[in-house]
C-alpha cells in the first residue's frame, strides 16, 4: 500500500462579491482533479509553472487547505474523516519544508522554541535540550544555535532550521514545497543533499514541489508535471528527462539549455505561446489546447484527456490524446509563426 | 495622580522586560537602532522632561498653581517675566511657571489614562475581530466603522456634553476615538500574521488555534500597536487641549489645564502675548517629544529593515 495516495482531489477557491451581502460567483480551480500515489521511501517530484496549483497541492494534502472533493490517503487513512484531534495527533506523521525560511519561522522565536514547540505541541515531556540539539546536529547546526533568532542566521541556516522542525517529530511524510528556490544557487546543491542524506538516515517519504527541474530530476524518483491544476504526466524520473511524452512537458525540456553551443544551436526547442490561462476559467477539452504545438482540430479542444498508460511506454502515464503520434514524431509541431496566425479555438 | 501614573509606565516597561527573553529578538534590534538614531533621542529627551516635570510637580514648581499674588496686578496690565516669576502672573495672578508645571500632570495624566481606555478596549475588539474573522469580523469592522465615520471631533465634543464637563470625560471622549483606530490596527495586523507561513508553520505542526493566535500571531501583531500608542498620547495632548479650549474640559478654573489655559488668555492676547506663548509651547514641545519618539520606533520596528 501507497503512503500516500490522492484521488480526484479539488481545491476550489470561491471568488466573492459583495460587501455586505457576499455571493459567490465562480470558483478558482487551482487543483483541480489530481491522483498521485507514493511509496514509502520514495520521492515524487511535482513540477510545473506558477500558478499550476502545485502549492496548494501540497497544503491541500497535509489538510491546510479545505479540500473541496477527492480523497487524501495517509498510511490507508482518509484524512478528511478524522476528528480535529486525530487529525492534530496525525499531523506529527507528515511534516511541510516550506518555501521561504525566513518567512516559515516566527521571527519573535529563539531556535530552541522553534524545535521544542512540535515536541510540546505533541505531549512530549520536556527538557527538550537534548533533542533540540541532536536536531541541529542532524541538520547540520552547531548547538550553539538553539540560543539564537531566526534573522540572525543565513537563508541556508533558516532552511535548516526549517528542515530540523519539520523532522522533530519523526514523520514519516514530508511535503517541502520549493525548498531550495528562495536559496543562493550556491546554497541549493547544500540543502538538497541534506534533505537526501536525512531521506536515508530517517527514512523519509518526501513530496518535493518546485519549479527547477534541475532540482526536482535529482532528488526525485518520480516525477508529476502538473499544469493548471491537473496531472498531465507522472514518470520515472530519468524516463521523464530521457522521454518525455505530453507537449507541455516536451515544451518544459526543451525550455532547458544544454551547455554546448553546438548542440544547442541545433536542438530543435518547442517554444510555448501566450500565458497561463485563468484557473477560474479553464480551456474546454484538454487544458493544455490553447498552448499546444500539437493540438488537433476538435478532439483537444472537445475531449479532456485521461491520465493514461500509452502503449508502448510502460511506467509513464500522460493526459494527451495524441501521446503515441507524438512520441513517434507522426506529429510535428506547429512553428511559432504559422501557429501565432492561426485562430484561437 | 500623577505618581500612579509614573508607576503604571514602570510596571509597563518592566513587563515588557518580562516578556522580553522570548522577544529578544525584534525589540533588542529595534533598541539598537533607536539608540543611534537622532529623532528617537530628541523625542525621548523630550518625552522624558515632560514625564519628570508631570511626577515631580510639587518639587519644581516655585509657587502652588492656585496661590493669588495681587501685588503688581491692575486691570489691563500684566506683569511679566521677573526674577519671582520667570514666566510672569496670569489674568488673576498666578504664578505661570508653577501653572506650566502643574499642567504637564493633566496632560500625562489624560493621556495616559485616555489612551489606555482606548487601547484596551480597541485591542478587544481587533483582537476579537482578528482572531476569528469571518462574521465576528464582519461585525465588529462594521461598527468599527460606524464609530470612525462621525468625525472625531465631533464624536469628542458630543461625549464632552454628554458627561458634562468633567476632566474624566475628556479622557472618555478621547478614550472612545482611540478605539475604533485601535481596533483597526490590530486587526488589519493580526489578518496578515495569519496568513503568514509561520503560522502555517504552526498548524502543521498541529498547533491548536487558539495557541496560534496568542502565541505566534498576536505577539507579532503589536508593533504597530506600540507605534500607534506613542503617537496616540501626541494627539490624545492636543485633543484634551482642543477640548479644554473649546470649554469642555474640567469646569475647575483650579485646574491648570494647558488648553484652558491658552484659551483663558485669548482676551489678552494683545496685552499679553507671552501669557498664550508658554502654554502653547509646552503643548508643543510634549507632542512633538512623543510624536518623535513613535516616527522613530516605526522606523526602528519595521520589519523591512530587519532583513
Amino acid at each position: 500500500m501507497s503512503l500516500l495516495e490522492v484521488r480526484g482531489l479539488q481545491v476550489h477557491f470561491p471568488i466573492k462579491r459583495g460587501i455586505v451581502l457576499e455571493r459567490t460567483v465562480g470558483a478558482v480551480r487551482a487543483v483541480d482533479g489530481v491522483d498521485l500515489a507514493v511509496e514509502r521511501g520514495r520521492t515524487l517530484g511535482i513540477v510545473g509553472e506558477s500558478g499550476c496549483g502545485k502549492s496548494t497541492l501540497g497544503r491541500a494534502i497535509l489538510q491546510l487547505e479545505p479540500v473541496t472533493a477527492g480523497t487524501v490517503a495517509f498510511d490507508g487513512e482518509d484524512l478528511a474523516r478524522l476528528k480535529p484531534t486525530a487529525m492534530r495527533a496525525m499531523r506529527r506523521r507528515m511534516q511541510m519544508v516550506f518555501q521561504d525560511p525566513l518567512a516559515s519561522l516566527d521571527p519573535r522565536q529563539s531556535v530552541a522554541s522553534v524545535l521544542s514547540e512540535p515536541l510540546r505541541t505533541h505531549g512530549e515531556k520536556g527538557p527538550y535540550d537534548k533533542r533540540v540539539r541532536e536536531l541541529l546536529d542532524l541538520v547540520g547546526l552547531p548547538s550553539s544555535a538553539a540560543s539564537r533568532y531566526p534573522h540572525e542566521f543565513s537563508g541556508g541556516q533558516r532552511q535548516r532550521v526549517g528542515i530540523a522542525r519539520a523532522i522533530a517529530l519523526s514523520p514519516e511524510l514530508i511535503v517541502a514545497d520549493e525548498p531550495v528556490s528562495a536559496l543562493d544557487v550556491s546554497i541549493q546543491a547544500q540543502v538538497v543533499n541534506l534533505l537526501e542524506e536525512l531521506q536515508e538516515r530517517l527514512s523519509l517519504t518526501y513530496l518535493v514541489i518546485a519549479h527547477d527541474l534541475a532540482v526536482v530530476r535529482h532528488i526525485s524518483d518520480d516525477i508529476a508535471v502538473m499544469y493548471l491544476g491537473t496531472i498531465v504526466e507522472v514518470a520515472p524520473s530519468e524516463d521523464l528527462y530521457a522521454r518525455p511524452l505530453h507537449p507541455y512537458t516536451i515544451a518544459l525540456l526543451s525550455a532547458i539549455p544544454i551547455p554546448d553551443p553546438e548542440v544547442e544551436d541545433r536542438r530543435e526547442r518547442v517554444l510555448l505561446r501566450g500565458d497561463l490561462p485563468s484557473a477560474a476559467d479553464p480551456p474546454s477539452g484538454c487544458r493544455f489546447h490553447t498552448r499546444c504545438p500539437y493540438r488537433q482540430p476538435t478532439r483537444c479542444d472537445d475531449e479532456v484527456p485521461v491520465l493514461r498508460t500509452p502503449e508502448g511506454f510502460p511506467g509513464q502515464a500522460v493526459a494527451c490524446h495524441w501521446a503515441e503520434q507524438v512520441a513517434s514524431g507522426q506529429l510535428r509541431p506547429a512553428s511559432s509563426p504559422v501557429v501565432a496566425t492561426a485562430p484561437d479555438g | 495622580m500623577s505618581l500612579t501614573a509614573g508607576a503604571d509606565l514602570a510596571a509597563g516597561s518592566a513587563d515588557s522586560g518580562a516578556t522580553g527573553e522570548q522577544a529578544a529578538g525584534l525589540y533588542r534590534d529595534a533598541f539598537r537602532r533607536l539608540r543611534r538614531s537622532p529623532t528617537a533621542i530628541v523625542g525621548a529627551a523630550l518625552v522624558a522632561l515632560f514625564v519628570f516635570v508631570a511626577v515631580f510637580a510639587p518639587l519644581l514648581a516655585p509657587y502652588s498653581p492656585t496661590a493669588v499674588d495681587l501685588t503688581d496686578i491692575r486691570p489691563g496690565v500684566f506683569p511679566g517675566p521677573s526674577a519671582e516669576h520667570p514666566l510672569g502672573l496670569d489674568q488673576l495672578g498666578r504664578d505661570e511657571l508653577s501653572r506650566i508645571i502643574y499642567g504637564a500632570r493633566y496632560s500625562l495624566l489624560i493621556g495616559i489614562v485616555s489612551l489606555s481606555l482606548g487601547a484596551v478596549v480597541g485591542l478587544a475588539l481587533g483582537l476579537l475581530a482578528g482572531a476569528f474573522g469571518g462574521w465576528v469580523d464582519g461585525l465588529v469592522m462594521r461598527l468599527v466603522d460606524i464609530m470612525l465615520a462621525v468625525p472625531s471631533l465631533l464624536l469628542a465634543i458630543g461625549v464632552a456634553a454628554l458627561l458634562g464637563p468633567r476632566l474624566l470625560s475628556v479622557m472618555i471622549a478621547i478614550a472612545v476615538v482611540n478605539v475604533p483606530i485601535f481596533a483597526r490596527l490590530l486587526r488589519g495586523s493580526m489578518l496578515a500574521q495569519r496568513r503568514s507561513d509561520y503560522a502555517l508553520a504552526a498548524r502543521s505542526l498541529g498547533v491548536t488555534r487558539g495557541r496560534i493566535v496568542l502565541q505566534h500571531v498576536f505577539p507579532n501583531s503589536l508593533a504597530p500597536v506600540i507605534v500607534q500608542g506613542t503617537l496616540a498620547l501626541a494627539t490624545a495632548i492636543i485633543e484634551a487641549a482642543g477640548l479644554a479650549f473649546l470649554g469642555l474640559g474640567s469646569a475647575d478654573p483650579a485646574i491648570p489645564e494647558w488648553g484652558r489655559m491658552l484659551a483663558e488668555t485669548n482676551a489678552f492676547l494683545a496685552s499679553a502675548p507671552l501669557l498664550a506663548l508658554w502654554p502653547g509651547l509646552a503643548i508643543v514641545l510634549s507632542v512633538m517629544g512623543f510624536y518623535l519618539l513613535g516616527e522613530a520606533l516605526r522606523e526602528a520596528l519595521d520589519p523591512k529593515l530587519r532583513r
